[in-house]
């Protein structure tokens, strides 16, 4: 059985590096074949959650595991944790602060994005502790 | 699935090559090698953008074009120019004088791609404002840019615009034109475009999106651009009057395209490295509130193709006169109705990815060879030299899985193997000794 797992640490507010992890995570599933349609899903999906990581979090880690049934990305943080995961799924609403509304993020479209574009999307949350985001993608 | 070989017109002229490393660096798709001190280039990848021509100092990439004396193999001949190539003559008064020497150096007719971009900037326009469209709609009037995605950034190909290139669209009018008013058969007309790239060469030779183009071939404005000279502005009898309009002129330089078919909404970015860092983003939906993204392989669009003659912020300068004192009025209402619908705008075929960047047509196996090359990769020094003959570290650890090299062409492992087997040695002879 093989698979690929790696590990993409992303920093909190680290904006000169944001899109990295996602950037390489695209060119993995490109090299792996995986099909446009599904290669489409996983990089709007990846960008969103890494940018999440950054804008939102105190820092954290994006996964990417895939294997002959699909890929999944997970994302995990420190902290501070979604008061109220429903209001935080609605399009549009954004806690967003001015530095990142400044550099044209912010538009509260982030999980509603993900969501959409995840064939299974699981979203868990507790103030204090972190957030954990796990979306698996079907490969056909 | 077997790769099918791809023509593509950049080559190698290995007795200039000095098997340096300043195209490898350049490749855009990681299209070259250096192996036995000459650079190589992988067919199936390259884009035919021309970056290796332009960065090579020994003149070591070559274009392949036609010659002008191709044009003896038919009987009637018209040139259709590049928009760019008017760009070539400094003190240009009129558009007239380029083609009027056109038929000085032998072509019968000549039909300005100029008019082709008109009749396409109004297809796109019109296209634009259709609902439900992939946000940006790409243009797809740089085949290096089209065949970028190909390889690149296969999950946006939906977004790729499905009309067909102005040097089509002027070659198919072109030729039904001139076979109305001189009855003859379409087959005795050759219909050479003049080109600023070598991938527009490629393109006439194996189409994107089209089985086969109307263009019988292309000839290079490098070749061209002296043997026209003498012929500018020249007393002529009946001059060639020019019958497009400042829009489609415009599409020599970049932002001319955008600027016709959506000015409230679009974005125009030049060269192919930066073409790249756009597209990542719209691969992001980082740019869906665009409608329209025109991307040109060459700095300043075609006026900076390698094929050119005149430095190109200079050819775009000339062009920006000609569009200035040209006809304003918009495509949308200066090409007739009637034309839209009597030749075929649109691509008859899918523009299909190419994937070549694939490890493995089977995933289990592809998954084995990535996760070989991490390792590899891992022991690699990260200098990314090119030493071994390979773009970067990364791109060498996949061309030893792929079984094209091994790890001992990295000069820095080999040093470091010396250096543990001198130590072997030493410490043999130290053994024998006691």
């Amino acid at each position: 059985m093989s698979f690929i797992h790696a590990e993409y640490p992303v920093a909190s507010g680290d904006y000169t590096r944001a899109g990295e992890a996602s950037a390489d995570i695209k060119r993995r599933l490109k090299q792996l074949g995986v099909s446009s349609m599904v290669l489409r899903r996983v990089s709007v999906a990846s960008y969103e959650v890494e940018l999440n990581l950054v804008i939102h979090s105190l820092g954290g880690q994006l996964i990417l595991d895939v294997d002959q049934d699909g890929v999944r990305l997970t994302s995990e943080d420190v902290g501070p944790g979604i008061p109220d995961i429903s209001l935080a799924m609605r399009e549009g609403w954004s806690t967003a602060n001015e530095e990142a509304r400044s550099l044209g993020f912010g538009a509260g479209m982030g999980l509603p994005n993900m969501k959409r574009n995840a064939d299974d999307f699981e979203i868990e949350s507790e103030i204090g502790k972190g957030t954990r985001i796990s979306m698996r993608f079907a490969l056909t | 699935m077997e790769q099918v070989k791809r023509y593509h017109s950049v080559r190698l002229d290995k007795t200039q090559c000095k098997g340096c490393t300043n195209c490898l660096k350049h490749c855009p798709t990681e299209a070259i090698r250096v192996r036995g001190g000459r650079a190589h280039i992988i067919d199936e990848r390259c884009i035919d953008c021309g970056e290796c021509i332009r960065i090579c100092d020994y003149h070591a990439k070559v274009a392949v074009t036609d010659d002008l004396s191709a044009i003896r193999g038919f009987r009637h001949t018209i040139a259709i120019p590049a928009p760019s190539l008017y760009g070539q003559y400094k003190n240009l008064r009129s558009i007239s004088q380029v083609l009027d020497a056109l038929k000085c150096i032998g072509f019968e007719e000549v039909y300005e791609v100029a008019r082709g971009a008109d009749v396409v900037s109004r297809a796109i326009h019109e296209k634009l404002r259709e609902p439900g469209l992939p946000k940006p709609l790409i243009s797809s009037a740089c085949p290096a840019v089209v065949r970028l995605i190909q390889v690149r950034f296969p999950d946006l190909l939906p977004h790729v615009v499905d009309v067909r290139q102005p040097m089509e669209v002027a070659a198919m009018i072109a030729r039904q034109e001139f076979c109305r008013k001189h009855n003859c058969e379409p087959e005795d007309v050759g219909i050479f475009f003049i080109t600023p790239c070598p991938a527009k060469m490629t393109a006439i030779r194996s189409p994107i999106g089209q089985e086969k183009s109307a263009v019988d071939g292309a000839i290079s404005m490098m070749e061209i651009y002296g043997m026209l000279l003498p012929h500018i502005g020249k007393t002529v009898e009946n001059p060639t009057p020019s019958i497009s309009t400042s829009y489609g002129i415009g599409w020599a330089s970049s932002s001319g395209e955008a600027t016709a078919v959506c000015p409230e909404n679009s974005l125009a970015v030049d060269g192919i490295h930066n073409i790249i860092r756009v597209l990542e983003e719209i691969e992001n939906n980082r740019l869906n509130d665009l409608v329209f993204f025109e991307g040109n392989a060459c700095m300043g669009g075609c006026v900076g193709g390698p094929l050119t003659f005149e430095n190109n912020y200079v050819a775009k300068n000339t062009v920006r006169k000609l569009v200035d004192s040209g006809n304003k009025t918009h495509p949308v209402n200066d090409v007739p109705a009637s034309l839209m619908t009597k030749y075929p705008l649109y691509n008859d075929l899918p523009i299909e990815p190419n994937s070549v960047m694939k490890l493995d047509d089977n995933l289990m196996v592809a998954m084995q060879k990535m996760e070989r090359m991490n390792k590899i990769l891992e022991d690699l020094p990260g200098y990314d030299c090119g030493s071994c003959g390979s773009p970067t570290c990364r791109t060498f650890a996949e061309d030893i899985v792929r079984g094209f090299a091994n790890e001992m062409d990295c000069i820095h492992k080999l040093k470091d193997q010396l250096k543990v087997m001198a130590q072997q040695m030493v410490e043999l002879a130290q053994t024998k000794r006691e």
